[in-house]
């Protein structure tokens, strides 16, 4: 009687411990799957506004003779930044867009008819919608990340975490430059 | 994201699972008052009848209160701002879709949400896009995709439906009570057992409805406050929606043709008083929910909104599973102002009401826009301004 009951005892925490380890799985993956997607959503407008630039390049080209450099410099920003692989390199390639994109926009100022262009003025807007969106995504981000790293690291969960190879993921953090700006004002 | 706020979770299920349980009661008692033997009869008949009036709700739902307040759907092009603020918060949020987003002929400045994370939709109506600032409307907006995200719609359907059952058997009961002991005596059916049974019918059926109904409007402000904390979490900027919410409760009293089913929905509730703080109301008070926003300090997140509350009210409303967790939120500058005149954005809202209604737009030489309606199509008019002939194109463009 006594071996059964011990025997029972024993298939108790067993079961338990089984049950515990599903759940915090479970739980790790999914919070995994939710920085996943919130990263699926900066992606996908990072490449809006990659999509935007050549043809805003090619509207301020016709108006803007004698600025080649800075209109080069924002392609090849544009294009390094298309191919940038993970957060990390993301974050960096984008951050030197940005600056290009600031660079061009100072010049802008100095032609007011490229200014007063209709088509010129559809796409800067469009550019600002989709940097407000970058900036709100990326805040989703941070803050799934944020949470699964926290996670993995707190105990007990990070035993199951260890064991199943749960690695840490990266923030995306844009350069101080372009954080710095307020997230600007569209329609 | 945290599929929800998990202390509004654990109280609406209880919340849930005690008002069913006081309609079982409830039907009990007054089966058990007919006779003892038929407790489950009773029973069986109040959650048939519960049952009834939830296939009614489900299938209702959405469609017909956006319709019963007159919003009409929306496209990018014909507020893009409404619509770019609705995406951003969206993205914010981490909802799996993009609420359909609906406009109101109204005034007074009102927003309401409604549907499943799946599938959703918010509603604004045209005095809150003449009267809010970009992060004034962001805040209202990210109110709104809150309560989405927190599923307060489904909970408070299946809640509200709940107490719709519960008030209507209470009082079937009473009135039948009151036809049936004008009419008769009422034969001894059961002997003294169901003499019991009548007394604790009639009591239960007395204090039932008041009963659910404090729960139910517990539950709701409840519920107004977390959607809050949202709105300050997504925008990363309380002040937004602490001043939005200012500039609605100044005028959403005067708002006309509200819906009584639809008002408890809305941001600020239109048919509570201004100062209105009692039990029975479905809104917190306003300046309270101010109150809290304002006195969030060091960021935006959950925890801070927790520590303002507690600030304010001493306790607090959150639990601690879902403080473990919070990332740093730091608050956000303003953004800069829209730039657009509020003349000009009534002139937009108005415009856009007036293409979905089919009007004809024609541009006089002189420079006026003239709107006209549809009836005048094919017909000719004369500019008010310079007199010019025109010929109306005839339907829509």
């Amino acid at each position: 009687m006594p071996g059964l009951i011990v025997l029972g005892i024993v298939i108790a925490v067993v079961v338990i411990a089984v049950l515990w380890v599903v759940a915090t799985y479970n739980g790790l993956v999914r919070l995994r799957a939710q920085a996943n997607n919130a990263w699926a959503q900066i992606d996908v407008q990072l490449k809006r506004r990659h999509d935007l630039i050549p043809n805003l390049v090619e509207t301020a080209k016709g108006y803007m003779k004698h600025e080649r450099e800075t209109l080069e410099n924002v392609v090849k920003a544009r294009n390094m930044a298309a191919g940038a692989q993970g957060p990390g390199a993301a974050a960096r390639a984008e951050t030197g867009l940005s600056n290009a994109l600031g660079q061009f926009f100072v010049v802008v100022e100095r032609y007011p008819d490229l200014k007063a262009n209709q088509n010129f003025l559809a796409l800067q807007e469009e550019l600002t919608a989709t940097e407000n969106r970058i900036g709100f995504a990326r805040q989703a981000y941070n803050d799934a990340v944020t949470r699964y790293n926290v996670r993995i690291r707190s105990v007990p969960a990070n035993l199951i975490a260890g064991a199943f190879n749960f690695a840490p993921m990266e923030l995306f953090e844009l350069g101080v430059e372009a954080e710095r700006e307020a997230p600007k004002v569209s329609f | 994201m945290w599929e929800q706020i998990r202390a509004n979770r654990r109280r609406s299920i209880a919340l849930i699972l005690v008002m069913a349980l006081v309609l079982a009661l409830l039907g009990a008692m007054i089966g058990g008052a007919f006779s003892p033997e038929h407790v489950w009869v009773g029973t069986a008949v109040a959650i048939a009848i519960w049952a009834i009036l939830w296939l009614v709700a489900a299938a209702a739902g959405r469609e017909i209160v956006l319709a019963s307040v007159g919003a009409r759907e929306i496209t990018h092009d014909d507020i893009p701002r409404l619509f770019n603020v609705v995406e951003e918060m969206t993205i914010a949020a981490a909802l799996p879709k993009m609420p359909k987003v609906y406009l109101i002929d109204n005034d007074a400045p009102n927003a309401f949400a409604c549907g499943t994370p799946e599938n959703s939709a918010v509603a604004v109506t045209t005095g809150l896009l003449t009267r809010l600032n970009r992060d004034e409307l962001q805040g209202v907006i990210a109110h709104e995709i809150g309560h989405i995200k927190n599923n307060d719609t489904k909970f408070m359907t299946l809640a509200g439906v709940l107490l719709g059952a519960v008030v209507l058997i209470a009082d079937g009961f009473l009135r039948g009570m009151l036809f049936a002991g004008r009419g008769r005596r009422r034969g001894s059916a059961g002997g003294q057992g169901a003499a019991i049974f009548l007394l604790l019918a009639i009591i239960m059926a007395i204090l039932a409805p008041v009963f659910a109904q404090l729960l139910y409007f517990a539950c709701s402000r409840r519920r107004e406050y977390l959607a809050d904390a949202c709105g300050a979490l997504f925008t990363r900027y309380p002040e937004g929606l602490a001043s939005a919410l200012e500039k609605i409760e100044a005028s959403a009293s005067r708002m006309r043709d509200v819906n009584r089913v639809v008002a408890p929905m809305y941001i600020v509730n239109p048919l509570q008083g201004a100062s209105a703080s009692s039990l029975f109301s479905t809104h917190p008070p306003t300046a309270d929910r101010v109150r809290v926003l304002r006195s969030m300090a060091g960021g935006a997140g959950l925890a801070q909104y927790e520590a303002a509350f507690r600030k304010v009210h001493r306790t607090g409303i959150m639990g601690a599973a879902d403080l473990r967790q919070v990332p740093e939120a730091p608050i956000r500058q303003p953004g800069g102002d829209s730039g657009v005149e509020p003349l000009e954005q009534a002139r937009e809202a108005v415009d856009v009401l007036h293409r979905l209604g089919g009007y004809i737009f024609l541009a006089c030489p002189c420079g006026l826009k003239m709107k006209i309606p549809p009836a005048y199509g094919g017909k000719e008019i004369v500019c008010p301004r310079c007199g010019r002939g025109h010929r109306v194109p005839s339907g829509v463009d």
